[in-house]
Formats: structure tokens, sequence, C-alpha cells
């Protein structure tokens, strides 16, 4: 169905406008890092000072690279999580408690972050006042970052496992391979992409949290994005936005390097499935 | 449960299925549902210098009592200054979702009827911004804002003010913030919904004599019920408990319930009275949480219907 011309036009327009309301912080944020004045926004021309000063600034520097170590064992434990979640909830559609399971699993996706980061904070004091760990900082930064984390694994990998059709693993059942054997012999292979992009979506959630890790951080154990949000309260800091481009680049490299390579790794595994059934037909 | 309880002891529950059920069951249960259960008895016991839990129970002289404080709730539920912040906390919700949907909805549309060759383009250029820190998008929206921002820069450059316009920590520049941040969530799952629809309905109404604008009344927007359901929920029960973008971009007069529990906890160090605030809050999410798992789960039946 096509529809009329002023119906096209309207549509183009109006996925224009939104996209730049979705894209205009994230421009405003790299055009000022080069900013030559101290007065944000107001352009007086082009220069790398607030990138210099921020290579001095210890308190970033020492917040990211907290926050880095934590953002690498959240993807981890996230993804880990994740794909049990997922598995459960696509394959196992009956057990004792599934409504318990599912509803536990996807609540941190919508619960306010407040209320999460209190109530666990508040249960893992108590855990702390009965066996002397875990102490407030990194560790419990994690707890909360992987709770979370894993609600958004969840869903990247279970939308795959959706898509991924089973016979293949009928097959290899058929053909004598035990449960994890199929597991790690086809589900895995078939899921990769799905992983290493939950990995990537929860490393940089984690990389990103402010709520939570104000809950649960303890003295001296300030993530980047705690500093920031500490400065950002105060006013306008330039040096932010020297931090934001880099991370915008960083990660758009990350996203668009990975996805280029899952998409190659997709075709080529496209193509070995077509000259497997070729080679079957021969 | 006997059973349960046996099997349980001498380890037969432990094939490849159960364990890979227990594993993230076990760790759910812990990180999510104890906290809970700890948040809501906390909410009942009395703030206490050496021990912030209070004593819920005492056991002396072989009789158990049983203490529970409502006070706070009381105090709640009295104090003006509580009920007007959970009000206008479920106000710019509604707002924020109001807003997230007029914008959303033609735009998921569009996207759906986009070409298909366009469309995981589109799609991923709606998610792309979720890879660059939240946190900081929201802080660039300060720099838009300011009275020295860039919106009154343009505005005052294009003649339409001649003085700048005060936005930032205003009502106004909570609900862009907030618009901003959860319309992707919005876009998404009505995307879903309306890329799954059967095009052969439209056609079906086009041949009975339907204008292009009743179609869509009386076809498209009632087919998508459950996305707009869906949608405005995941924007809604988030946005009630907002915390980062109300500190940066609210201003006083906005009141939001996130605001108030963190300084319930950080600042008076109330710990049952936050608590309690908490409660509250999860109490007034229950139903729409209810409401989106019904959605949800149509919404996942509805593609292959």
């Amino acid at each position: 169905m096509k529809g009329s011309w002023i119906q096209r036009w309207f549509g183009r327009g109006w996925l224009s406008l939104g996209y730049c309301f979705l894209y205009l912080p994230i421009v405003v944020l790299v055009v000022f890092s080069f900013n030559e004045s101290r007065q944000d926004m107001v352009w007086s021309g082009f220069s790398l000072r607030w990138y210099s000063e921020l290579v001095k600034d210890s308190e970033i520097l020492s917040g990211f690279g907290l926050s880095l170590r934590i953002a690498v064992l959240t993807a981890c434990s996230s993804v880990l999580l994740g794909t049990f979640v997922a598995f459960v909830l696509d394959r196992y559609r009956r057990f004792p408690g599934r409504t318990l399971f599912s509803g536990m699993a996807s609540a941190p996706l919508v619960m306010p972050e407040v209320i999460i980061g209190l109530s666990l904070l508040l249960m893992l004091v108590s855990v702390q006042k009965v066996f002397g760990f875990p102490e407030r900082g990194l560790t419990t930064i994690w707890i909360g970052h992987t709770l979370l984390g894993m609600a958004y694994a969840a869903v990247v990998v279970q939308s795959r496992l959706q898509e991924m059709s089973k016979s293949l693993e009928e097959a290899a059942m058929d053909l004598g391979c035990k449960p994890f054997q199929v597991f790690f012999l086809v589900t895995l292979p078939n899921i990769k992409q799905a992983l290493a992009s939950a990995w990537l979506l929860t490393f940089t959630l984690s990389l990103d949290d402010v709520v939570l890790s104000a809950f649960l951080s303890g003295p001296g154990s300030s993530t980047m994005p705690l500093v920031i949000f500490s400065r950002a309260r105060l006013g306008l800091d330039p040096r932010v936005n020297a931090v934001a481009t880099i991370t915008i680049l960083v990660v758009s490299i990350g996203v668009i390097v990975s996805s280029i390579y899952l998409a190659r790794a997709e075709r080529l595994r496209q193509k070995q499935i077509a000259a497997a059934f070729k080679g079957d037909a021969d | 449960m006997l059973k349960f309880l046996t099997d349980l002891l001498t380890l037969r529950w432990l094939t490849g299925r159960r364990f890979v059920i227990a594993v993230p069951f076990v760790w759910l249960v812990f990180a999510f549902l104890i906290p809970f259960l700890i948040v809501a008895r906390i909410s009942f016991s009395e703030v206490d210098a050496g021990n912030p839990f209070g004593t819920l129970l005492t056991y002396a002289d072989g009789i158990v009592n049983i203490k529970v404080k409502i006070a706070n709730y009381l105090f709640i539920w009295g104090d003006e200054l509580y009920v007007l912040t959970y009000l206008s906390s479920l106000k710019y919700a509604a707002i924020t979702t109001l807003c997230c949907l007029v914008i959303g909805y033609p735009f998921a549309y569009f996207m759906a009827r986009a070409r298909a060759s366009l469309r995981p383009v589109l799609l991923m250029m709606v998610m792309m911004p979720f890879w660059t820190s939240f946190l900081l998008r929201i802080y660039a929206w300060k720099g838009i804002l300011a009275n020295h921002g860039i919106a009154n820069h343009v505005l005052m450059a294009l003649g339409v003010i001649q003085e700048p316009l005060h936005l930032m920590n205003t009502p106004f520049s909570l609900v862009i913030g907030m618009v901003y941040a959860y319309l992707p969530f919005m876009i998404l799952p009505l995307y879903a919904n309306l890329s799954k629809m059967d095009m052969r309905f439209l056609e079906a109404a086009a041949d009975l004599g339907a204008t292009p604008m009743q179609a869509f009344w009386r076809i498209t927007v009632p087919l998508s019920k459950s996305g707009i359901i869906a949608g405005a929920m995941l924007v809604f029960i988030p946005a009630v408990g907002e915390y980062v973008i109300p500190e940066l971009l609210g201003g006083p007069e906005t009141l939001m319930i996130g605001r108030v529990l963190w300084d319930e906890f950080f600042t008076n160090n109330d710990w049952p009275m936050a608590s309690s605030v908490t409660v509250v809050v999860i109490l007034l999410i229950l139903v729409p949480m209810a409401i989106l798992n019904k959605y949800q789960a149509e919404q996942r039946e509805g593609g292959h219907k």
C-alpha cells in the first residue's frame, strides 16, 4: 500500500525531526568539547584544552579505572546469568514458580532504580552485619549492576533464542548428542552474536549507571558517573564534554566494528549452512 | 512439599534442567525478592542510632513480642508534602507518557511503513543513543536549555525572542528531559507491534470504502492496542521513580518522589522513613506493572497469530 505524496513527506519529516531530537544532545556534547571558552555554550573557537585538562583530572581518571573494572565484571556475569534466564524462559515452559521467575527476571527493567538501589543496599548491609562482608565498594556495585544487566542481557539473548530454529538442536539430539553437548556445539554458536551484543550492552550500562552505584558505593569508591553526576549537579563543566566525546567515540567505534564483524560472521555461517545443505543433496 | 525437601537433601534435584533454572532463580530471590522483604520490614521499625533496622521481634520471659510501627505510614499519609510529591510524580510520569505516545506513535508507524531495506537502519538509529551514556545525554540538555544556552542563542539569533527565556529548572525542562530519555522505550514496542501487523486488514478496509484516516483509527490503532499499552507502561513505571533527570533538569517546584526518597536516605539518614516511602512507591506501581505483564504477554503471542 503506497500512501499519498503528502503522507510520505509527512512521514519523512516526522522521522527526521524525531531523529534530530534523539541526536541533538549527542551532537552538542561533541561540538562543545572542542570549544575554547570556559563559558560553556558560547562558541569562541576550536581548542583541545579540555582534553588536556581532563588528562590531569585525577578524580575522573581513577573513577574511570574503577568503572572499567566493574563494567567488565558486570558484563561477564550479566551475560552468563542472562543466558540462563533467557534459556529458562524460552525452553522451559512449565516449572513451579515460573510466573514468579519471569516476573523477577524482567522487573529490574522497569523498576525505578532508586528502589532497587535502596532495597539492595539494605539487604547487603544486613548481610554485612552477620557475615562481615561484603564491604561497600567494587563488589557491592558489581552485584547491583549485575542484577540490572542480567535483565537486559536476558531480553537480548531471548529474542535470538526465539528466532533460532529448534530443528538444529533436535537433529543433534537425534544424532546422539548429550544435552550439554547440544548446548555447546549447536545452541551456543547460534546465539554467539546475541551474547556479544548483550556483553557490549551490559558493559555500557554498567559504565553509565549513577543511581545504583551511588547507593552501593562506599567511601573512596566513586565510579566515573558518580564523579560526573556530582559535578553536573553543580553546573556545567567543560571537561565533562570531553569525557562524553571520548566515550561516544570509543563506544561508536566498538559498536561499528563489532557489528561489521558480527555481520561477516553471520554471512559466513549462512554460507556454511547453505554449503552443508548442498553437500547433503549431492 | 515433603518430597521437595527430601529431593533437596539427596541432591536428586540436580539435573541439568534444574541446575539451569536454579542458578538464576536463587540469585534473583537473593538479589531482588529478599531485599524488598527487608525494605518492607524496615519500613515498620523505628529509627535507632545503634541499630538502623530497629527491633521488630523481641523475646522476653517466654513471650514473643512483635512490635509493628506504622507511624511512618501515618506520617506519609498525614503530611501534605509527601502526598503532593506522590501526586506530582504521577502527574509528570503521565505527562511524559502522553508526550512520548504523541511523538512516538507516528514515529513507530512511519518506521514500520518505511521501505523494508531501510527499516533495520532506522531501528538501529533509535537504538544507537542507548549506547551513549544516559547521564551525559541528560547533562547535555543543561547546556541546551540554560539561560545562556544553545536554545536561547538560536531563538534570539532568529529574532523570535529578545530576552533569554528561563527554561532550565522548570517543569518544562524536566518534561523535555524525561520525554527525551524515555521516547525509545515507547518507540520500540510500538514498532515491534506495528511492523507485525497484517496489512490485508487495511486492504480489506480500503476495499470496503474506508478512507485512509478511517482505516487508521478503526483498524491500525485498535490492533496496536497491546503495543500502545506496553509502551506506555514501559515509560510510566520508571518515570514515576526517576531520580537523575529531576535532579539535573528539574527545579525546586518540580517535586518527584525519587528525589524525596534519596534525600530521606542520604541527607536525613532516616532508613525506616525511606523504606516506607519506597513501599508506597512500589504499591503505586504494582497495578501498572500487572497491566504491563498482561500486555507484554499479549504482544509476544500477537506476533504468531
